[in-house]
């Protein structure tokens, strides 16, 4: 056991048996020689110079850099296109509360399904993109700025839907993957959907026709038939039909 | 007054084209100037010669000033580049108005005072550092012509002023009434007192072998050449060698620089004997210590780098003052690189490389000079004097420096509890 500690302690910390003994101080001249490669390489090498002037340079945002939300539109209206449905999950999950939405009415109190007011303090808001994570509707999202320093206090950090609402245009470019993942599903949500109107529809038609049938058949009179071995309804309509 | 009147004589120097001969007197221009004006004005001489002593320092002054700022700025641009980034660059092209932006700051700040501090001591240490400054500085001689006051004993003066630094540091410390800044002059008082003696040592050898303490008098000994070529600076000789090398390190460490910047380490004491000061009074202390470190690095030019003189015969039709400030940039690089690149050391380790190495180096060179002055001249006498001279100071070296590498602790360490 004590044995075994002591090699370790004598791998851990080389001996000074094992040091090569060239000149008093060798250590000293070899750190020189680095910082005079460093400073002459300095004005010729890009990789011994790796700052980046930041407002004149900048260095690449990643995909994954997340700062402030920000709500998304469809197609070129922003008024129209919007995602949002006022639905309030994302306001009730905002762990600091800075977001804080009005679902707009009509005149007869029915909702429209889209907020009259949505608002979010940047002041408040940490940025931690839990409203993204929950929405349901793929409307909120975080995105890359970071440069959003202001002059008034008050004003300028209430975000309102005119400065947060931005396109899917916009999406895409600070972050093509997710947008692009964002798409595809929204569009396979929707073929899904024109695929269950379609065969509702064709189901409500063949539905008509049978129902035309049975009609005939029973004007016809005649000897009946068993109902039983007629036209039995299969059963994946039956509880579309409910 | 004697000494100040430095007369222009160019009739030695016809034979240089006219240009240059002109350069070389540029710095006496102003000087000259005063004194012509004096002169057409019917002025009585001792006026006239008073001016010329004002103009001269404030020649000397504004010179260094603009070192200062200079050197400021090259400074923060150079440990930038060791560590691989740009330094100032925003004020001004390349950064060039930094040092005015600095001034401006530091002008426009306030004055803090603590409550517990000696006010008046307060008040008078950041300026006295400056002071001995400009005094060591106006007894170095800048070129041919270019000597502010051309002291007999400039050495001993140099010195004798040099040694003020170390008082106006303690008064600082002092002064201030606080823990770190006595804790930094304490250090700052025992490493000066330490190394002004292996400083003081290694110039005994240039005194030997010029005969004079003249500080433009040891250069012109150095101005010659040797076989035609070959200039005759201490520094190529092996008493000047070493005696240069250990005067060189003593520099450093009595202009309280990086690896001996321990009075003022940031990691350890706050900002030592200057942590108390704010706004202008910092700024003098700054100003104080980068004018003693050129007066000190001009010293160590004048002793063992030629001074003014030329490296080559052929080429002292560039201007002597050229010369010197040339050397003084190349001396103040490598004091920015050493600044770069090692560490601070401890204080143990610090006392012992002076007094266990320093010092007795140092002493050695004096014999050796001794030796190499019996040599004599000439090539047979030079190769003598390197035979008998380099054995005589490699084995002691390699003897302290065996006794340096001695460890103090056991190799490995033990662990009697833990474990």
């Amino acid at each position: 056991m004590e044995s075994s500690a002591n090699t370790e302690n004598a791998t851990a910390s080389k001996p000074p048996a094992e040091q090569k003994w060239i000149l008093p101080g060798w250590g000293l001249y070899q750190g020189l020689v680095v910082t005079a490669k460093n400073f002459i390489q300095s004005y010729y090498k890009k990789d011994r110079l790796t700052t980046v002037q930041y407002p004149e340079e900048r260095a690449p945002i990643s995909p994954n850099f997340r700062n402030f939300p920000f709500l998304v539109h469809d197609g070129d209206d922003a008024d129209a296109g919007l995602r949002c449905t006022a639905c309030s999950i994302c306001e009730k999950s905002c762990p600091p509360q800075c977001i804080y939405i009005v679902l707009d009415r009509d005149e007869n109190g029915k909702s429209k399904k889209r907020p009259k007011v949505f608002e979010i303090d940047l002041s408040v808001c940490m940025n931690c993109g839990i409203c993204a994570e929950v929405c349901p509707f793929d409307s909120i999202y975080m995105d890359n700025e970071f440069e959003l320093s202001k002059d008034d206090r008050f004003g300028d950090m209430l975000y309102g839907l005119d400065r947060l609402v931005k396109s899917t245009d916009y999406h895409a470019k600070i972050r093509p993957e997710q947008a692009a993942a964002v798409a595809a599903s929204r569009k396979a949500a929707a073929e899904k959907k024109e695929a269950a109107a379609k065969a509702k529809a064709e189901r409500l038609k063949k539905k008509a026709e049978e129902a035309k049938l049975k009609k005939e058949q029973e004007e016809k009179g005649g000897d009946a038939q068993d109902d039983a071995d007629g036209t039995p309804t299969p059963p994946s309509e039956k509880g579309d039909t409910k | 007054m004697n000494f100040l009147a430095n007369q222009v004589d160019l009739s030695n120097a016809v034979d240089a084209p006219a240009i240059w001969t002109t350069l070389e007197a540029l710095p006496q221009l102003p000087n000259r100037l005063v004194e012509w004006v004096g002169f057409q004005m019917n002025a009585p001489a001792w006026l006239a010669t008073l001016l010329g002593m004002l103009v001269s320092a404030a020649v000397v002054v504004g010179v260094f000033l603009t070192c200062f700022a200079l050197v400021s700025l090259v400074e923060r641009k150079t440990l930038a580049r060791i560590q691989n980034r740009y330094g100032p660059n925003r004020v001004g092209p390349w950064g060039l108005f930094q040092p005015v932006a600095d001034g401006i700051k530091m002008l426009t700040k306030e004055d803090i005072v603590p409550d517990k501090a000696e006010k008046l001591l307060h008040l008078i240490a950041p300026i006295m550092i400056v002071i001995p400054a400009v005094l060591a500085l106006g007894v170095l001689p800048y070129g041919k012509e270019w000597v502010p006051v051309n002291l007999e004993l400039g050495l001993l003066f140099f010195f004798a002023v040099g040694a003020m630094t170390e008082l106006s540091v303690f008064i600082a410390g002092w002064a201030s009434g606080s823990k770190f800044p006595m804790l930094g002059s304490l250090r700052a008082i025992s490493q000066m007192v330490s190394y002004e003696l292996p400083l003081l040592i290694s110039a005994i050898g240039v005194i030997m072998m010029t005969g004079s303490m003249s500080l433009p008098s040891i250069v012109e000994h150095q101005s010659q050449y040797n076989f035609g070529f070959i200039s005759n600076w201490n520094i190529f000789t092996p008493w000047g060698l070493v005696g240069g090398i250990v005067f060189f390190i003593a520099c450093i460490a009595e202009a309280n620089r990086c690896p001996f910047d321990l009075p003022e380490g940031e990691s350890e004491i706050v900002a030592g004997h200057m942590t108390e000061y704010s706004g202008f009074k910092y700024a003098l202390f700054f100003m104080g210590e980068y004018l003693g470190l050129f007066a000190i690095s001009g010293l160590f030019i004048t002793l063992f780098l030629g001074g003014w003189s030329a490296p080559f015969a052929g080429l002292e039709f560039v201007p002597s003052w050229l010369w010197f400030f040339g050397k003084l940039v190349c001396v103040i690089m490598t004091m920015l690189w050493i600044r770069g690149t090692w560490m601070r050391v401890r204080m143990d380790q610090l006392m012992r490389f002076c007094w266990l190495f320093l010092i007795p180096l140092s002493l050695l060179t004096i014999p050796a000079a001794g030796i190499w002055r019996f040599c004599g001249d000439g090539f047979l006498a030079g190769l003598l004097g390197w035979g008998v001279t380099i054995p005589f100071l490699i084995i002691p070296y390699i003897i302290i420096t065996v006794i340096l590498n001695r460890r103090l602790a056991p190799a490995t360490r033990q662990y009697h509890f833990a474990e």
